[in-house]
């Protein structure tokens, strides 16, 4: 299975099983979503739990509210992340503080799914990392998936969980891993073993990172899209480094980084979300913070600019084999 | 600005700012407010389509007439029970609300929000709905957890943050969530209750329930985003909901007008995306109770939502956080056209011989009583910013359904900075 093969049976399994899950989204009815990560869904299960929005963000994710208040569990869909943003209040605001203001008398167990991130020449509208602004948010959890096997397992735990979470699918990486050579053909998912996706249920548990190699040198903590284009660049440099995959931002897997950095005393940090203020920034002091002494370099961090992602110069902004092998010498010298 | 501009020749233009009819000082004078005769809107089958209703956004249901009496197709021939029923809760509403306001200007606790004028409103809607009907209220509709029969001790609680606060002390005063009775948790960010309404009216609906969903904003709120998605929503999906908005004619000093009140009327918002619009007279409990049990009768028969406007008069401030005499006229609240919610409902009462001054007054001092001895109880379990009444280590609680080991960290660095600190916070 590809990525959205993956997605769409975790959707499958999760209707399957439970009748309170319902879909909704602009275009992921008939259609099937823009990217057909629902296709089949609404012949399925019917147009009152697989249905078509109006193109109103806060509308989908406030009326989701409403439906998980009521004891739905609404799996939303933004068409792209970029256009969270009329939303942002509805999640901020209200899903994410329902429990907490009401003392567990209303909960929001939402699933927002988005596709996001950029490497598909989206220009500035549709290829945003928006992740470290909930990250910030208390009360929401942010889970990226990197591979089919992982999205479809990390779909249904998010599915099941009783908590707003954001679903961030990499969508360059939704057809095959991607190495960060933008003019090398892409992999497709079918010859990588984390493309054999079972057809049943099965959940990752959120909170859980991914090694996703072993090593003793270096520390890589990455997450979506960058997880091939990291491993890509330590293979070509024959670096022994060790790569975690974060798979959830929040609840993050302390343990597995600070047990690793412990060991390798180098860390670097990679995402290709703007730098300041990024997820990469938090994942820094919290390694600065608990590994400080067992620290033989300063942490590195690769990020994309801060700046909008530029259209025709989408390669120059994505942080590709380039910058992450240099921060690399930088973080390996000495 | 450069003379060879093209079109510099042309007469310049200039913006319009609305400006409300009475600053203070001025006299009021209300005349020109249409007050059209109760009884004369006509009361259409509530099968119709939405597009049967278009007059009635612009028109002004009234029941009760200048006598007491109750006239006209929207009667809702109301048993005398019901009527004291309805008295009563709008009478321990604004008790409740005095004494409120009392105690947060003795300290008691940080901030209220009274309803004066607009106890119709609430009151008379929570009497129209069934009781497991979900309520997605703003701030000012108390009245539907007391015409619900809530417990007051409950509420104060919420207000004092106190022990006996079932919210634990986590949202602002007067912000309640009562799912015994149906009443969403309150939001502080305007109209974001307006799509979850809509949401949870889809649900049931999805779900063959025969629940049906209401929400309220002020009229000020009806220019959030929020409102247009959720009227579109709404309206897509014929959800079974209905929309109050209740125009009160401020938003803190704001007048009506910046929220387009000199274009149109509110309920006319309705028009545009094919719901049922209906403009009610909201200081008349009658009135209120009527078309809230059309909307409800329209939604429980698939007919889909209604949006009501009712228009009536914020008596006092916006807040106790709030002085309105700094911007509008202090004879605005005595010239209100459409009169006192409870003063029409007493003497309609009194005009069907069903009631008189006597016992109004007596219920009137037992009620105080009751809130009295309701407030007592709950300052037994404390007031703001007298101690420590919850948990210390509840701060983190919710925020998660299990607490993630971030917040675990966090909450043991609080429990030990406060056992450093040497504060007499007892941890329960
Ligand atoms: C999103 C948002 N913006 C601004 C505020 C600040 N605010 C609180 S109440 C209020 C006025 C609301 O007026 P209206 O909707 O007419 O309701 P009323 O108070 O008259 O009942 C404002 C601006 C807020 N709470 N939320």
């Amino acid at each position: 299975m590809n990525m959205i093969q993956a997605i769409n049976s975790a959707m499958d399994v999760m209707m399957d099983r439970d009748p309170a899950v319902i879909v909704m989204g602009e275009d992921v009815g008939y259609f099937g979503g823009v990217f057909r990560a629902t296709a089949g869904l609404q012949a399925k299960y019917g147009k009152t739990r697989v249905f078509d929005t109006p193109i109103t963000e806060c509308g989908i994710i406030g009326v989701a509210v409403g439906m998980g208040a009521y004891g739905l569990r609404p799996v939303p869909e933004i068409q792209f992340a970029d256009y969270i943003y009329p939303a942002l209040d509805q999640l901020v605001s209200e899903a994410a503080r329902l429990r907490y203001r009401s003392a567990g008398e209303f909960i929001a167990p939402i699933t927002v799914r988005s596709p996001f991130g950029g490497g598909i020449f989206g220009g500035q509208t549709h290829s945003q990392s928006p992740e470290g602004i909930f990250t910030h948010v208390s009360g929401i959890k942010t889970v990226i998936p990197s591979t089919p096997y992982d999205a479809k397992g990390l779909l249904i735990a998010a599915i099941e969980d009783n908590d707003p979470t954001l679903f961030f699918e990499p969508k360059r990486i939704y057809n095959g891993p991607f190495d960060g050579h933008w003019d090398r053909p892409t992999q497709n998912w079918s010859q990588h073993p984390a493309g054999a996706v079972p057809e049943g249920y099965y959940k990752i548990p959120l909170g859980k990172a991914n090694v996703v190699r072993e090593g003793e040198a270096l520390t890589i903590l990455v997450y979506g899209t960058m997880v091939h284009v990291a491993s890509a660049v330590v293979a070509d440099a024959g670096v022994d480094a060790e790569i975690i995959d974060l798979r959830t931002l929040v609840p993050l897997d302390i343990e597995t980084i600070e047990a690793s950095v412990k060991k390798t005393g180098r860390c670097m940090i990679i995402h290709e979300a703007t730098r300041t203020g990024g997820f990469g920034a938090e994942l820094s002091a919290l390694v600065q913070e608990r590994c400080f002494y067992h620290l033989e370099a300063p942490i590195e961090r690769v990020t994309g600019f801060d700046t909008p992602y530029p259209h025709s110069l989408e390669w120059a902004y994505f942080p590709g084999p380039v910058r992450i092998g240099e921060a690399l010498k930088k973080v390996m010298k000495d | 600005m450069p003379s060879d501009r093209p079109g510099a020749n042309l007469p310049p233009l200039s913006l319009y700012v609305p400006e409300p009819r009475f600053r203070p000082g001025d006299t009021v004078d209300f005349t020109e407010v249409p007050v059209p005769p109760a009884g004369q809107a006509r009361r259409p089958d509530t099968a119709e389509p939405a597009s049967a209703f278009t007059d009635l956004a612009y028109d002004l249901v009234r029941v009760l007439d200048a006598d007491g009496q109750a006239v006209g197709p929207w009667n809702p021939r109301l048993s005398p029970d019901t009527l004291r029923a309805m008295l009563r809760s709008m009478v321990t509403v604004r008790a409740f609300d005095e004494r409120m306001f009392r105690a947060q200007r003795q300290g008691k606790t940080s901030f209220y929000m009274k309803c004066t004028g607009e106890e119709a409103v609430a009151v008379s809607a929570a009497f129209a709905l069934d009781r497991d009907d979900m309520c997605f209220p703003s701030y000012r509709q108390q009245g539907l957890l007391i015409a619900r029969g809530w417990s007051l001790v409950d509420m104060m609680n919420q207000i004092y943050s106190n022990k006996g606060d079932r919210l634990q002390g986590k949202q602002l005063p007067i912000m309640y969530s009562v799912r015994d009775a149906s009443f969403f948790s309150i939001s502080g960010n305007l109209t974001t209750q307006y799509p979850q309404a809509v949401g949870w009216a889809m649900a049931s609906a999805a779900k063959g329930d025969t629940r049906i969903a209401a929400a309220w904003c002020g009229e000020g709120s009806t220019a959030e985003g929020d409102f247009h998605s959720a009227c579109t929503f709404a309206s897509v999906y014929r959800a079974p909901v209905i929309f109050n908005v209740v125009n009160n004619q401020w938003a803190i000093s704001s007048f009506s007008g910046f929220a387009g009140a000199e274009a149109t009327t509110f309920a006319a918002r309705a028009i545009g995306y094919g719901i049922a619009g209906l403009r009610v007279d909201g200081n008349d409990a009658l009135a209120v109770y009527a078309a809230t049990a059309w909307a409800a009768e329209r939604a429980r028969t698939n007919q889909g939502p209604t949006l009501i406007e009712h228009f009536t008069y914020r008596v006092e401030g916006h807040s106790t956080s709030d002085d309105p005499g700094q911007y509008r006229s202090a004879g605005e609240a005595s010239a209100w056209p459409l009169g006192d919610p409870v003063t029409r409902l007493k003497d309609h009462l009194i005009a069907i011989g069903e009631w008189d001054e006597e016992r109004h007054i007596a219920q009137d001092k037992e009620i105080a009583e009751m809130v009295r001895a309701a407030q007592k109880e709950a300052e037994a379990n404390g007031i703001l910013g007298h101690g420590l009444h919850q948990p210390l280590d509840s701060l983190f609680d919710g925020v998660f359904e299990e607490m993630p080991w971030h917040l675990r960290e966090q909450q043991a660095q609080m429990l030990a900075e406060e056992t450093a600190s040497g504060r007499p916070w007892a941890r329960k």
